[in-house]
């Protein structure tokens, strides 16, 4: 059985790096990820899970940071924004379709796009949206989006 | 951040997590079962409900299983929301399940975290409601297996250091002609004014609700109105609203008036497809 | 090297925000530092009787806590009337009452939650009209000793009026008794918030000898730094302010607000770094929000459709305070007609005082919620003279020669061309006339028409200013003080230098962080004045950039510096373009091949001070506020069921007057969000307050934000009449786009319904209230 109590040292394996964190175990993994990994990608746009801006990636689904605790994480693989690299098809679709203004949605948006596309290349346009509607952009019109997404899915 | 600190184990079968209950829930600790944790570590963050102990109940093989087993879909507590819509095993709770919160958050929630949370409308609970299903309680005095609607009512009815093991739907249940729908205030991520389950079962119409009062319920009462085809669409909604088990809610989403006249439209577009023979 | 202006240039930080690098604030590492955290009050007004921090301070890792007691000042944009945090009185729920700092942030909110605060509830007023009242409590008793940072703030003592400004044009009696048809309605708009993406965030750190450096989510890093000064009486060349990218503001970064507490934290604990961070219910509950506002409007017009009188009252509910809400009483009145000729015109705008949660600038600048009612209105008078709503629109439409509210005479020019906007927008919207076209036995399917227009109301010296440098390989630096904030307005600063100084866009890098001590100050990125404020400096000091190398390349070349081409970042003689200096080679100062040097590195400057502005003249309003108008005309078009009330918005529409296109596509989706956010409001947003005077929906489970999937398609044309005196004839265009949209939304569901609309948010429930004339029992 897995415990933990009081500060307690875990291993998390981050965009395919294993990490050591000291984390108490009702620490989020958002908090931990921003400020002991250096990871701030992903941002605290409400830590209640409303709003998407800490999307990152567990096994593959995208889960709200703010509401992952840490030491659950342990074991899991996790990826966030930075582990993209820079130049995956949706990275280039929103910089190509203008797909953010502030910029601070964006990294939960990627992330969510990114599994998207990964596991449901052939999502049409009402699984599309299903998939972003976990996500909210306050500047653009989501016209923009929708198009740079679109754009790395097949059969839209 | 959460301000408090609590204790985190992760069980890997029935027996240790009953076991860490025991040993944890001492001197009035409140030690919470935990598996999607949406809700906990929401509560907990705003400091209104902050566990001492964290029972993660993921660990458990038998809390995830989802699959069919002879007469019985058999679904795990721990199986998230968006797994059994995927597995496409069970439609109408795919369905009810794919527009509870949001996509991500689906991903996380679990079928025994609906069920038992404390938000008032837990909705996984209406397919339940309707295909009779079972549900099986582990908790220090072992298995408790029970009729879905004896252990649901207004809430699950959990005794001490009890948690949801498994949900069992039988086979025949699982496809049945359904209806499922969500109205909202506006925004479709959002809880609903009113969520209406209906299935089709021998030629009678079953009905759930959520949303309309402060708990979720099927009401054989309302059942046998709704089908009395010798009543007119707006005799039968007059007599349901006689029936409900207690006046619609209020609140900042909509008024307990305007809910019923929500739930009267999704009634009505119920009973026109009825008599158009689409359900 | 041909311009880029109207080519789409994709934004010079686009791959920071795509790759997790783009840095804000409270992405800082936090190592090293305090955390600070506040505690808020849970009543709407009430007496502070004592506040018990004993518990809270014997916690382990507690390093201080401050209370209103510590720092008794008061603070304003325009009139110093908010203590940063409560003094013996709170004025709203949500109203910080102590910050405590603590190792960790783990800490610091658990000690907020162990300080014990005693109240003595107070009435307080939740609406205008309450206010108003005679026997209304005052939430300012002192209010007729403040200190007015701006004059022409005049609050009136013993009242709940912050401000007042008013308008008077022609013969009021003599218009409405031209009048033919004339009507008279009431508007209600609830507040609603900002919501930007990112929750304000703060860091303060004091050295030994009292440098103090803040690093914030700001708007307006340089006011920031003169409000701190101003309030705690430090020289302002003490204090250092760094904002890095902002991730969303509206204007609702405009205002200094967290940076007090976290100067004040940080002084309490010598000077060692604070971070303090707010939840996102505390920056919704606490921070301020879009102000509500209640119109009572008056039109008359003939039977042609002409215009000939209208009175406007405005009450705006700017909440606990004023901040920066009496310059948009002020703003309303200069603009209140919307783009329209009205001869006889009166108009009273008042900023008054209630317990709601104080407000500040939005994005619009309180134009949006003055248009729905005025819009709202002109649609019924249309509908009264029986005239097409886009034609009647014409007919009024401002044209060149008339006089705007504030009687400046209207241009091209200043003002653009309403008329063909509207032209415009029937020709994208095949516009037959027909407001409803139904679909079938429930649904039809509505288009309403709205225009807007907005001058900026900044202070009458504002300024701006640019630095620009050179990097050894020849690229340019350009150095604002624009914040980046998501409206792209460094992009296009970017494109104007790159036309004046033909060269590759690509070779002209921006400094996307902005800071006091090395950016050159720029009033506030507000006011959508990018273009025309930080424009102008940059131009001239592209033109400065020119007259240094064409300077120097007289000396190279032994030649008058008008016979010197620069082009392609390359410095030559006009007639001899194939024997040139490259950039690389020239702006360090020039070396020819036996070593003798020539000239000087190029280092240029441009600044600008806004000038021919003037304060209103108290009673007839007459002065002008603003450089310049921005006009345009929108539509929604959506598809209503009229058995439940519900609507899809299938269309929105923006034809606007944007003087010059710089960046269609950037500006295009600058004005498609403003359209969106506008639909977003106007639809479901609203600050709804519990009968406690708590805010009932703080958080964004329960606030809700159009999400994707609801947006309709939006489509945006332009209109190109230059404002002469601004770079490249372009006009502000970066707010606009919200403005005419909840009037146009408003209109369409007053067409699909019959409800006559008079608030928002236009909800199904609330349709279904106001056509089933049930009240409301929430």
């Amino acid at each position: 059985m897995k415990y933990y109590e009081g500060d307690c040292v875990i291993e998390l394996d981050v965009n395919n790096e294993i990490r050591k964190a000291t984390v108490r175990p009702s620490d989020v993994l958002l908090d931990v990820l921003r400020e002991q990994f250096g990871l701030t990608g992903a941002k605290p746009g409400c830590k209640n899970g409303d709003c998407g801006t800490c999307t990152i990636l567990m096994d593959g689904l995208p889960a709200k940071a703010c509401l992952v605790l840490a030491v659950e994480a342990v074991g899991h693989k996790i990826l966030t924004v930075e582990g993209l690299g820079g130049h995956t098809p949706i990275q280039e679709a929103f910089v190509q379709y203008n797909a953010f203004q502030c910029g601070y949605c964006t990294s939960g948006f990627l992330m969510v796009c990114h599994a998207l596309a990964e596991r449901k290349p052939n999502a049409d346009e009402y699984e599309m949206e299903k998939w972003l509607q976990s996500n909210i952009c306050r500047c653009t019109s989501y016209q923009e989006i929708r198009e740079a997404v679109k754009s790395v899915l097949k059969h839209i | 951040m959460i301000a408090n600190d609590f204790v985190y184990c992760k069980p890997g079968n029935r027996r240790e997590a009953v076991k860490a209950y025991r040993a944890l829930s001492k001197e009035d600790k409140k030690v919470f079962y935990y598996n999607g944790g949406s809700e906990i570590i929401t509560m907990a963050r705003a400091g209104s409900n902050a566990p001492d102990a964290v029972i993660d109940l993921k660990g458990i093989k038998e809390c995830n299983k989802l699959e069919l087993e002879e007469d019985y879909l058999v679904i795990g507590g721990a199986v998230s929301l968006n797994t059994i819509e995927e597995s496409g095993l069970f439609p109408l709770l795919g369905t009810t399940g794919s527009r509870i919160a949001d996509h991500t958050n689906q991903c996380r929630i679990t079928l025994g975290g609906n069920i038992s949370g404390t938000i008032i409308y837990k909705e996984t609970v209406l397919p339940l409601l309707l295909t009779d299903a079972k549900i099986i309680l582990y908790g220090p005095r072992g298995f408790r297996r029970l009729q879905f609607k004896n252990a649901f009512d207004q809430r699950i009815k959990l005794r001490d250091g009890e948690f949801i093991y498994q949900v069992k739907i039988k086979k025949e249940m699982l496809s049945l002609p359904f209806t499922h729908v969500k109205k909202t205030a506006i925004e479709k991520i959002d809880y609903p004014l009113v969520t209406v389950c209906s299935i089709s079962y021998g030629n009678y119409l079953r009905f759930a609700f959520s949303g309309l009062c402060s708990f979720p319920f099927r009401s054989v009462e309302i059942e046998k109105i709704l089908n009395d085809s010798q009543l007119s669409a707006e005799e039968r909604l007059e007599k349901t609203h006689g029936l409900l088990p207690e006046p619609p809610v209020t609140d900042y989403q909509g008024t307990g008036e305007y809910r019923l006249f929500v739930f009267d439209n999704i009634i009505k577009a119920i009973l026109e497809r009825r008599n158009n023979e689409v359900l | 090297m041909s311009t880029t202006i109207g080519e789409n240039i994709h934004r010079k930080e686009a791959w920071d925000k795509v790759s997790g690098n783009a840095k804000y604030t409270d992405d800082k590492p936090v190592t090293g530092y305090l955390h600070a955290r506040i505690l808020t009050s849970p009543h709407p007004h009430a007496r502070i009787k004592s506040i018990d921090c004993s518990k809270a301070s014997q916690l382990k890792g507690v390093r201080a806590i401050i209370t209103g007691n510590d720092f008794p000042v008061l603070s304003g944009a325009l009139l110093e009337d908010r203590p940063p945090i409560a003094k013996d009185v709170v004025r709203y729920a949500g109203e910080p009452v102590a910050v405590v700092v603590a190792a960790t942030e783990a800490i610091a909110l658990k000690a907020v939650r162990m300080i014990e605060v005693e109240y003595e509830p107070l009435k307080a007023v939740f609406s205008t009209g309450e206010a108003l009242k005679k026997d209304a409590p005052l939430l300012h008793p002192d209010l007729g000793e403040y200190k007015r940072i701006q004059k022409d703030v005049q609050p009136v003592e013993y009242s709940n009026i912050a401000s007042k400004f008013q308008i008077r044009k022609g013969n009021i009696e003599e218009g409405f008794s031209e009048s033919y048809a004339v009507i008279e309605r009431n508007y209600k708009l609830p507040p609603s918030d900002h919501l930007a993406m990112e929750v304000r965030a703060v860091r303060a750190e004091i050295s030994v000898d009292g440098k103090i450096k803040i690093e914030t989510s700001s708007q307006a890093p340089y006011t920031v730094v003169k409000q701190l000064s101003s309030c705690f009486q430090i020289p302002a060349g003490n204090i250092e302010v760094n904002v890095p990218f902002v991730g969303g503001a509206f204007g609702g970064k405009a205002p200094v607000t967290l940076e007090f507490l976290a100067y004040m934290a940080c002084v309490k604990v010598n000077g060692a770094p604070v971070r303090l961070t707010v939840s996102r219910e505390e920056d919704m509950a606490t921070a301020p929000c879009r102000l509500g506002l209640e119109a009572a409007i008056k039109i008359g017009a003939k039977s042609d459709g002409t215009i000939t009188a209208a009175t406007f009252t405005f009450y705006l509910d700017t909440g606990a305070y004023s901040d920066i809400s009496p310059y948009m009483s002020k703003a309303i009145a200069v603009d209140c007609t919307g783009p329209y000729n009205i001869p006889n015109l009166s108009c009273d705008s008042y900023c008054i005082y209630t317990n709601h949660t104080y407000s500040t600038s939005y994005r619009g600048f309180g134009h949006l919620c003055y248009t729905f009612c005025v819009e709202r209105a002109m649609e019924d008078l249309a509908e009264k003279c029986g005239m097409d709503p886009v034609d009647f629109r014409k007919t009024n439409a401002i044209r060149p020669g008339d006089l705007t509210p504030n009687q400046v005479v209207s241009t091209y020019s200043n003002t653009g061309n309403p008329e063909l906007c509207l032209e415009k927008l029937k020709t994208l919207l095949h516009w037959d006339g027909r407001r409803v076209k139904r679909i079938d036995n429930n649904r039809v399917l509505a288009t309403g028409i709205a225009c807007l227009w907005k001058s900026a109301t900044p202070p009458t010296n504002a300024v701006s200013g640019s630095i620009i440098t050179f990097n050894s390989d020849g690229s340019l630096n350009l150095n604002t003080g624009v914040v980046e904030i998501g409206s792209g307005g460094q992009t296009n600063l970017a494109q104007m230098i790159a036309d004046r100084l033909k060269m590759d866009i690509k070779d002209i890098h921006i400094s996307l962080a902005v800071n006091t001590r090395l950016n050159p100050e720029h009033y506030k990125t507000v006011a959508s004045m990018t273009n025309y404020m930080a424009g102008n400096a940059v131009m001239k000091a592209a033109n400065d950039v020119l007259e240094q190398l064409k300077t120097m390349g007289a000396q190279i070349y032994s030649c008058a510096p008008e016979e010197i081409e620069v082009a392609d970042s390359k410095v030559f003689k006009k007639e001899q373009p194939d024997q040139y200096i490259e950039f690389k080679d020239i702006v360090s100062g020039y070396q020819t091949q036996n070593g003798t040097s020539i000239g000087e590195p190029v280092i240029a400057k441009g600044s600008f001070l806004l000038k021919g502005l003037s304060k209103l003249e108290p009673n007839t309003g007459k002065g002008r506020t603003g450089p310049a108008w921005t006009v345009g005309a929108q539509a929604v078009e959506i598809e209503f069921n009229q058995s439940d009330y519900t609507y899809k918005i299938i269309k929105a529409a923006t034809v606007m007057d944007v003087g010059k296109v710089i960046n269609p596509n950037g500006m295009k989706e600058i004005i498609y969000g403003g359209m969106s956010m506008g639909l977003s409001m106007s639809s479901r947003e609203v600050y709804e307050y519990n009968k406690e005077g708590r805010l009932n929906t703080p958080n964004l489970r329960t606030y809700k934000l159009l999400h994707i999937g609801e947006e309709p398609l939006y489509q945006v044309e332009f209109v190109e009449t230059p404002q002469t005196d601004s770079p490249f004839g372009s006009r502000s265009i970066s707010e606009h786009g919200i403005i005419g949209i909840p009037a146009a939304l408003g209109n369409a569901l007053a067409a699909a319904s019959g409800i006559p609309i008079q608030e928002l948010p236009l909800t199904p429930e609330h349709l279904w209230r106001a056509k089933e004339g049930i009240h409301d029992s929430k």
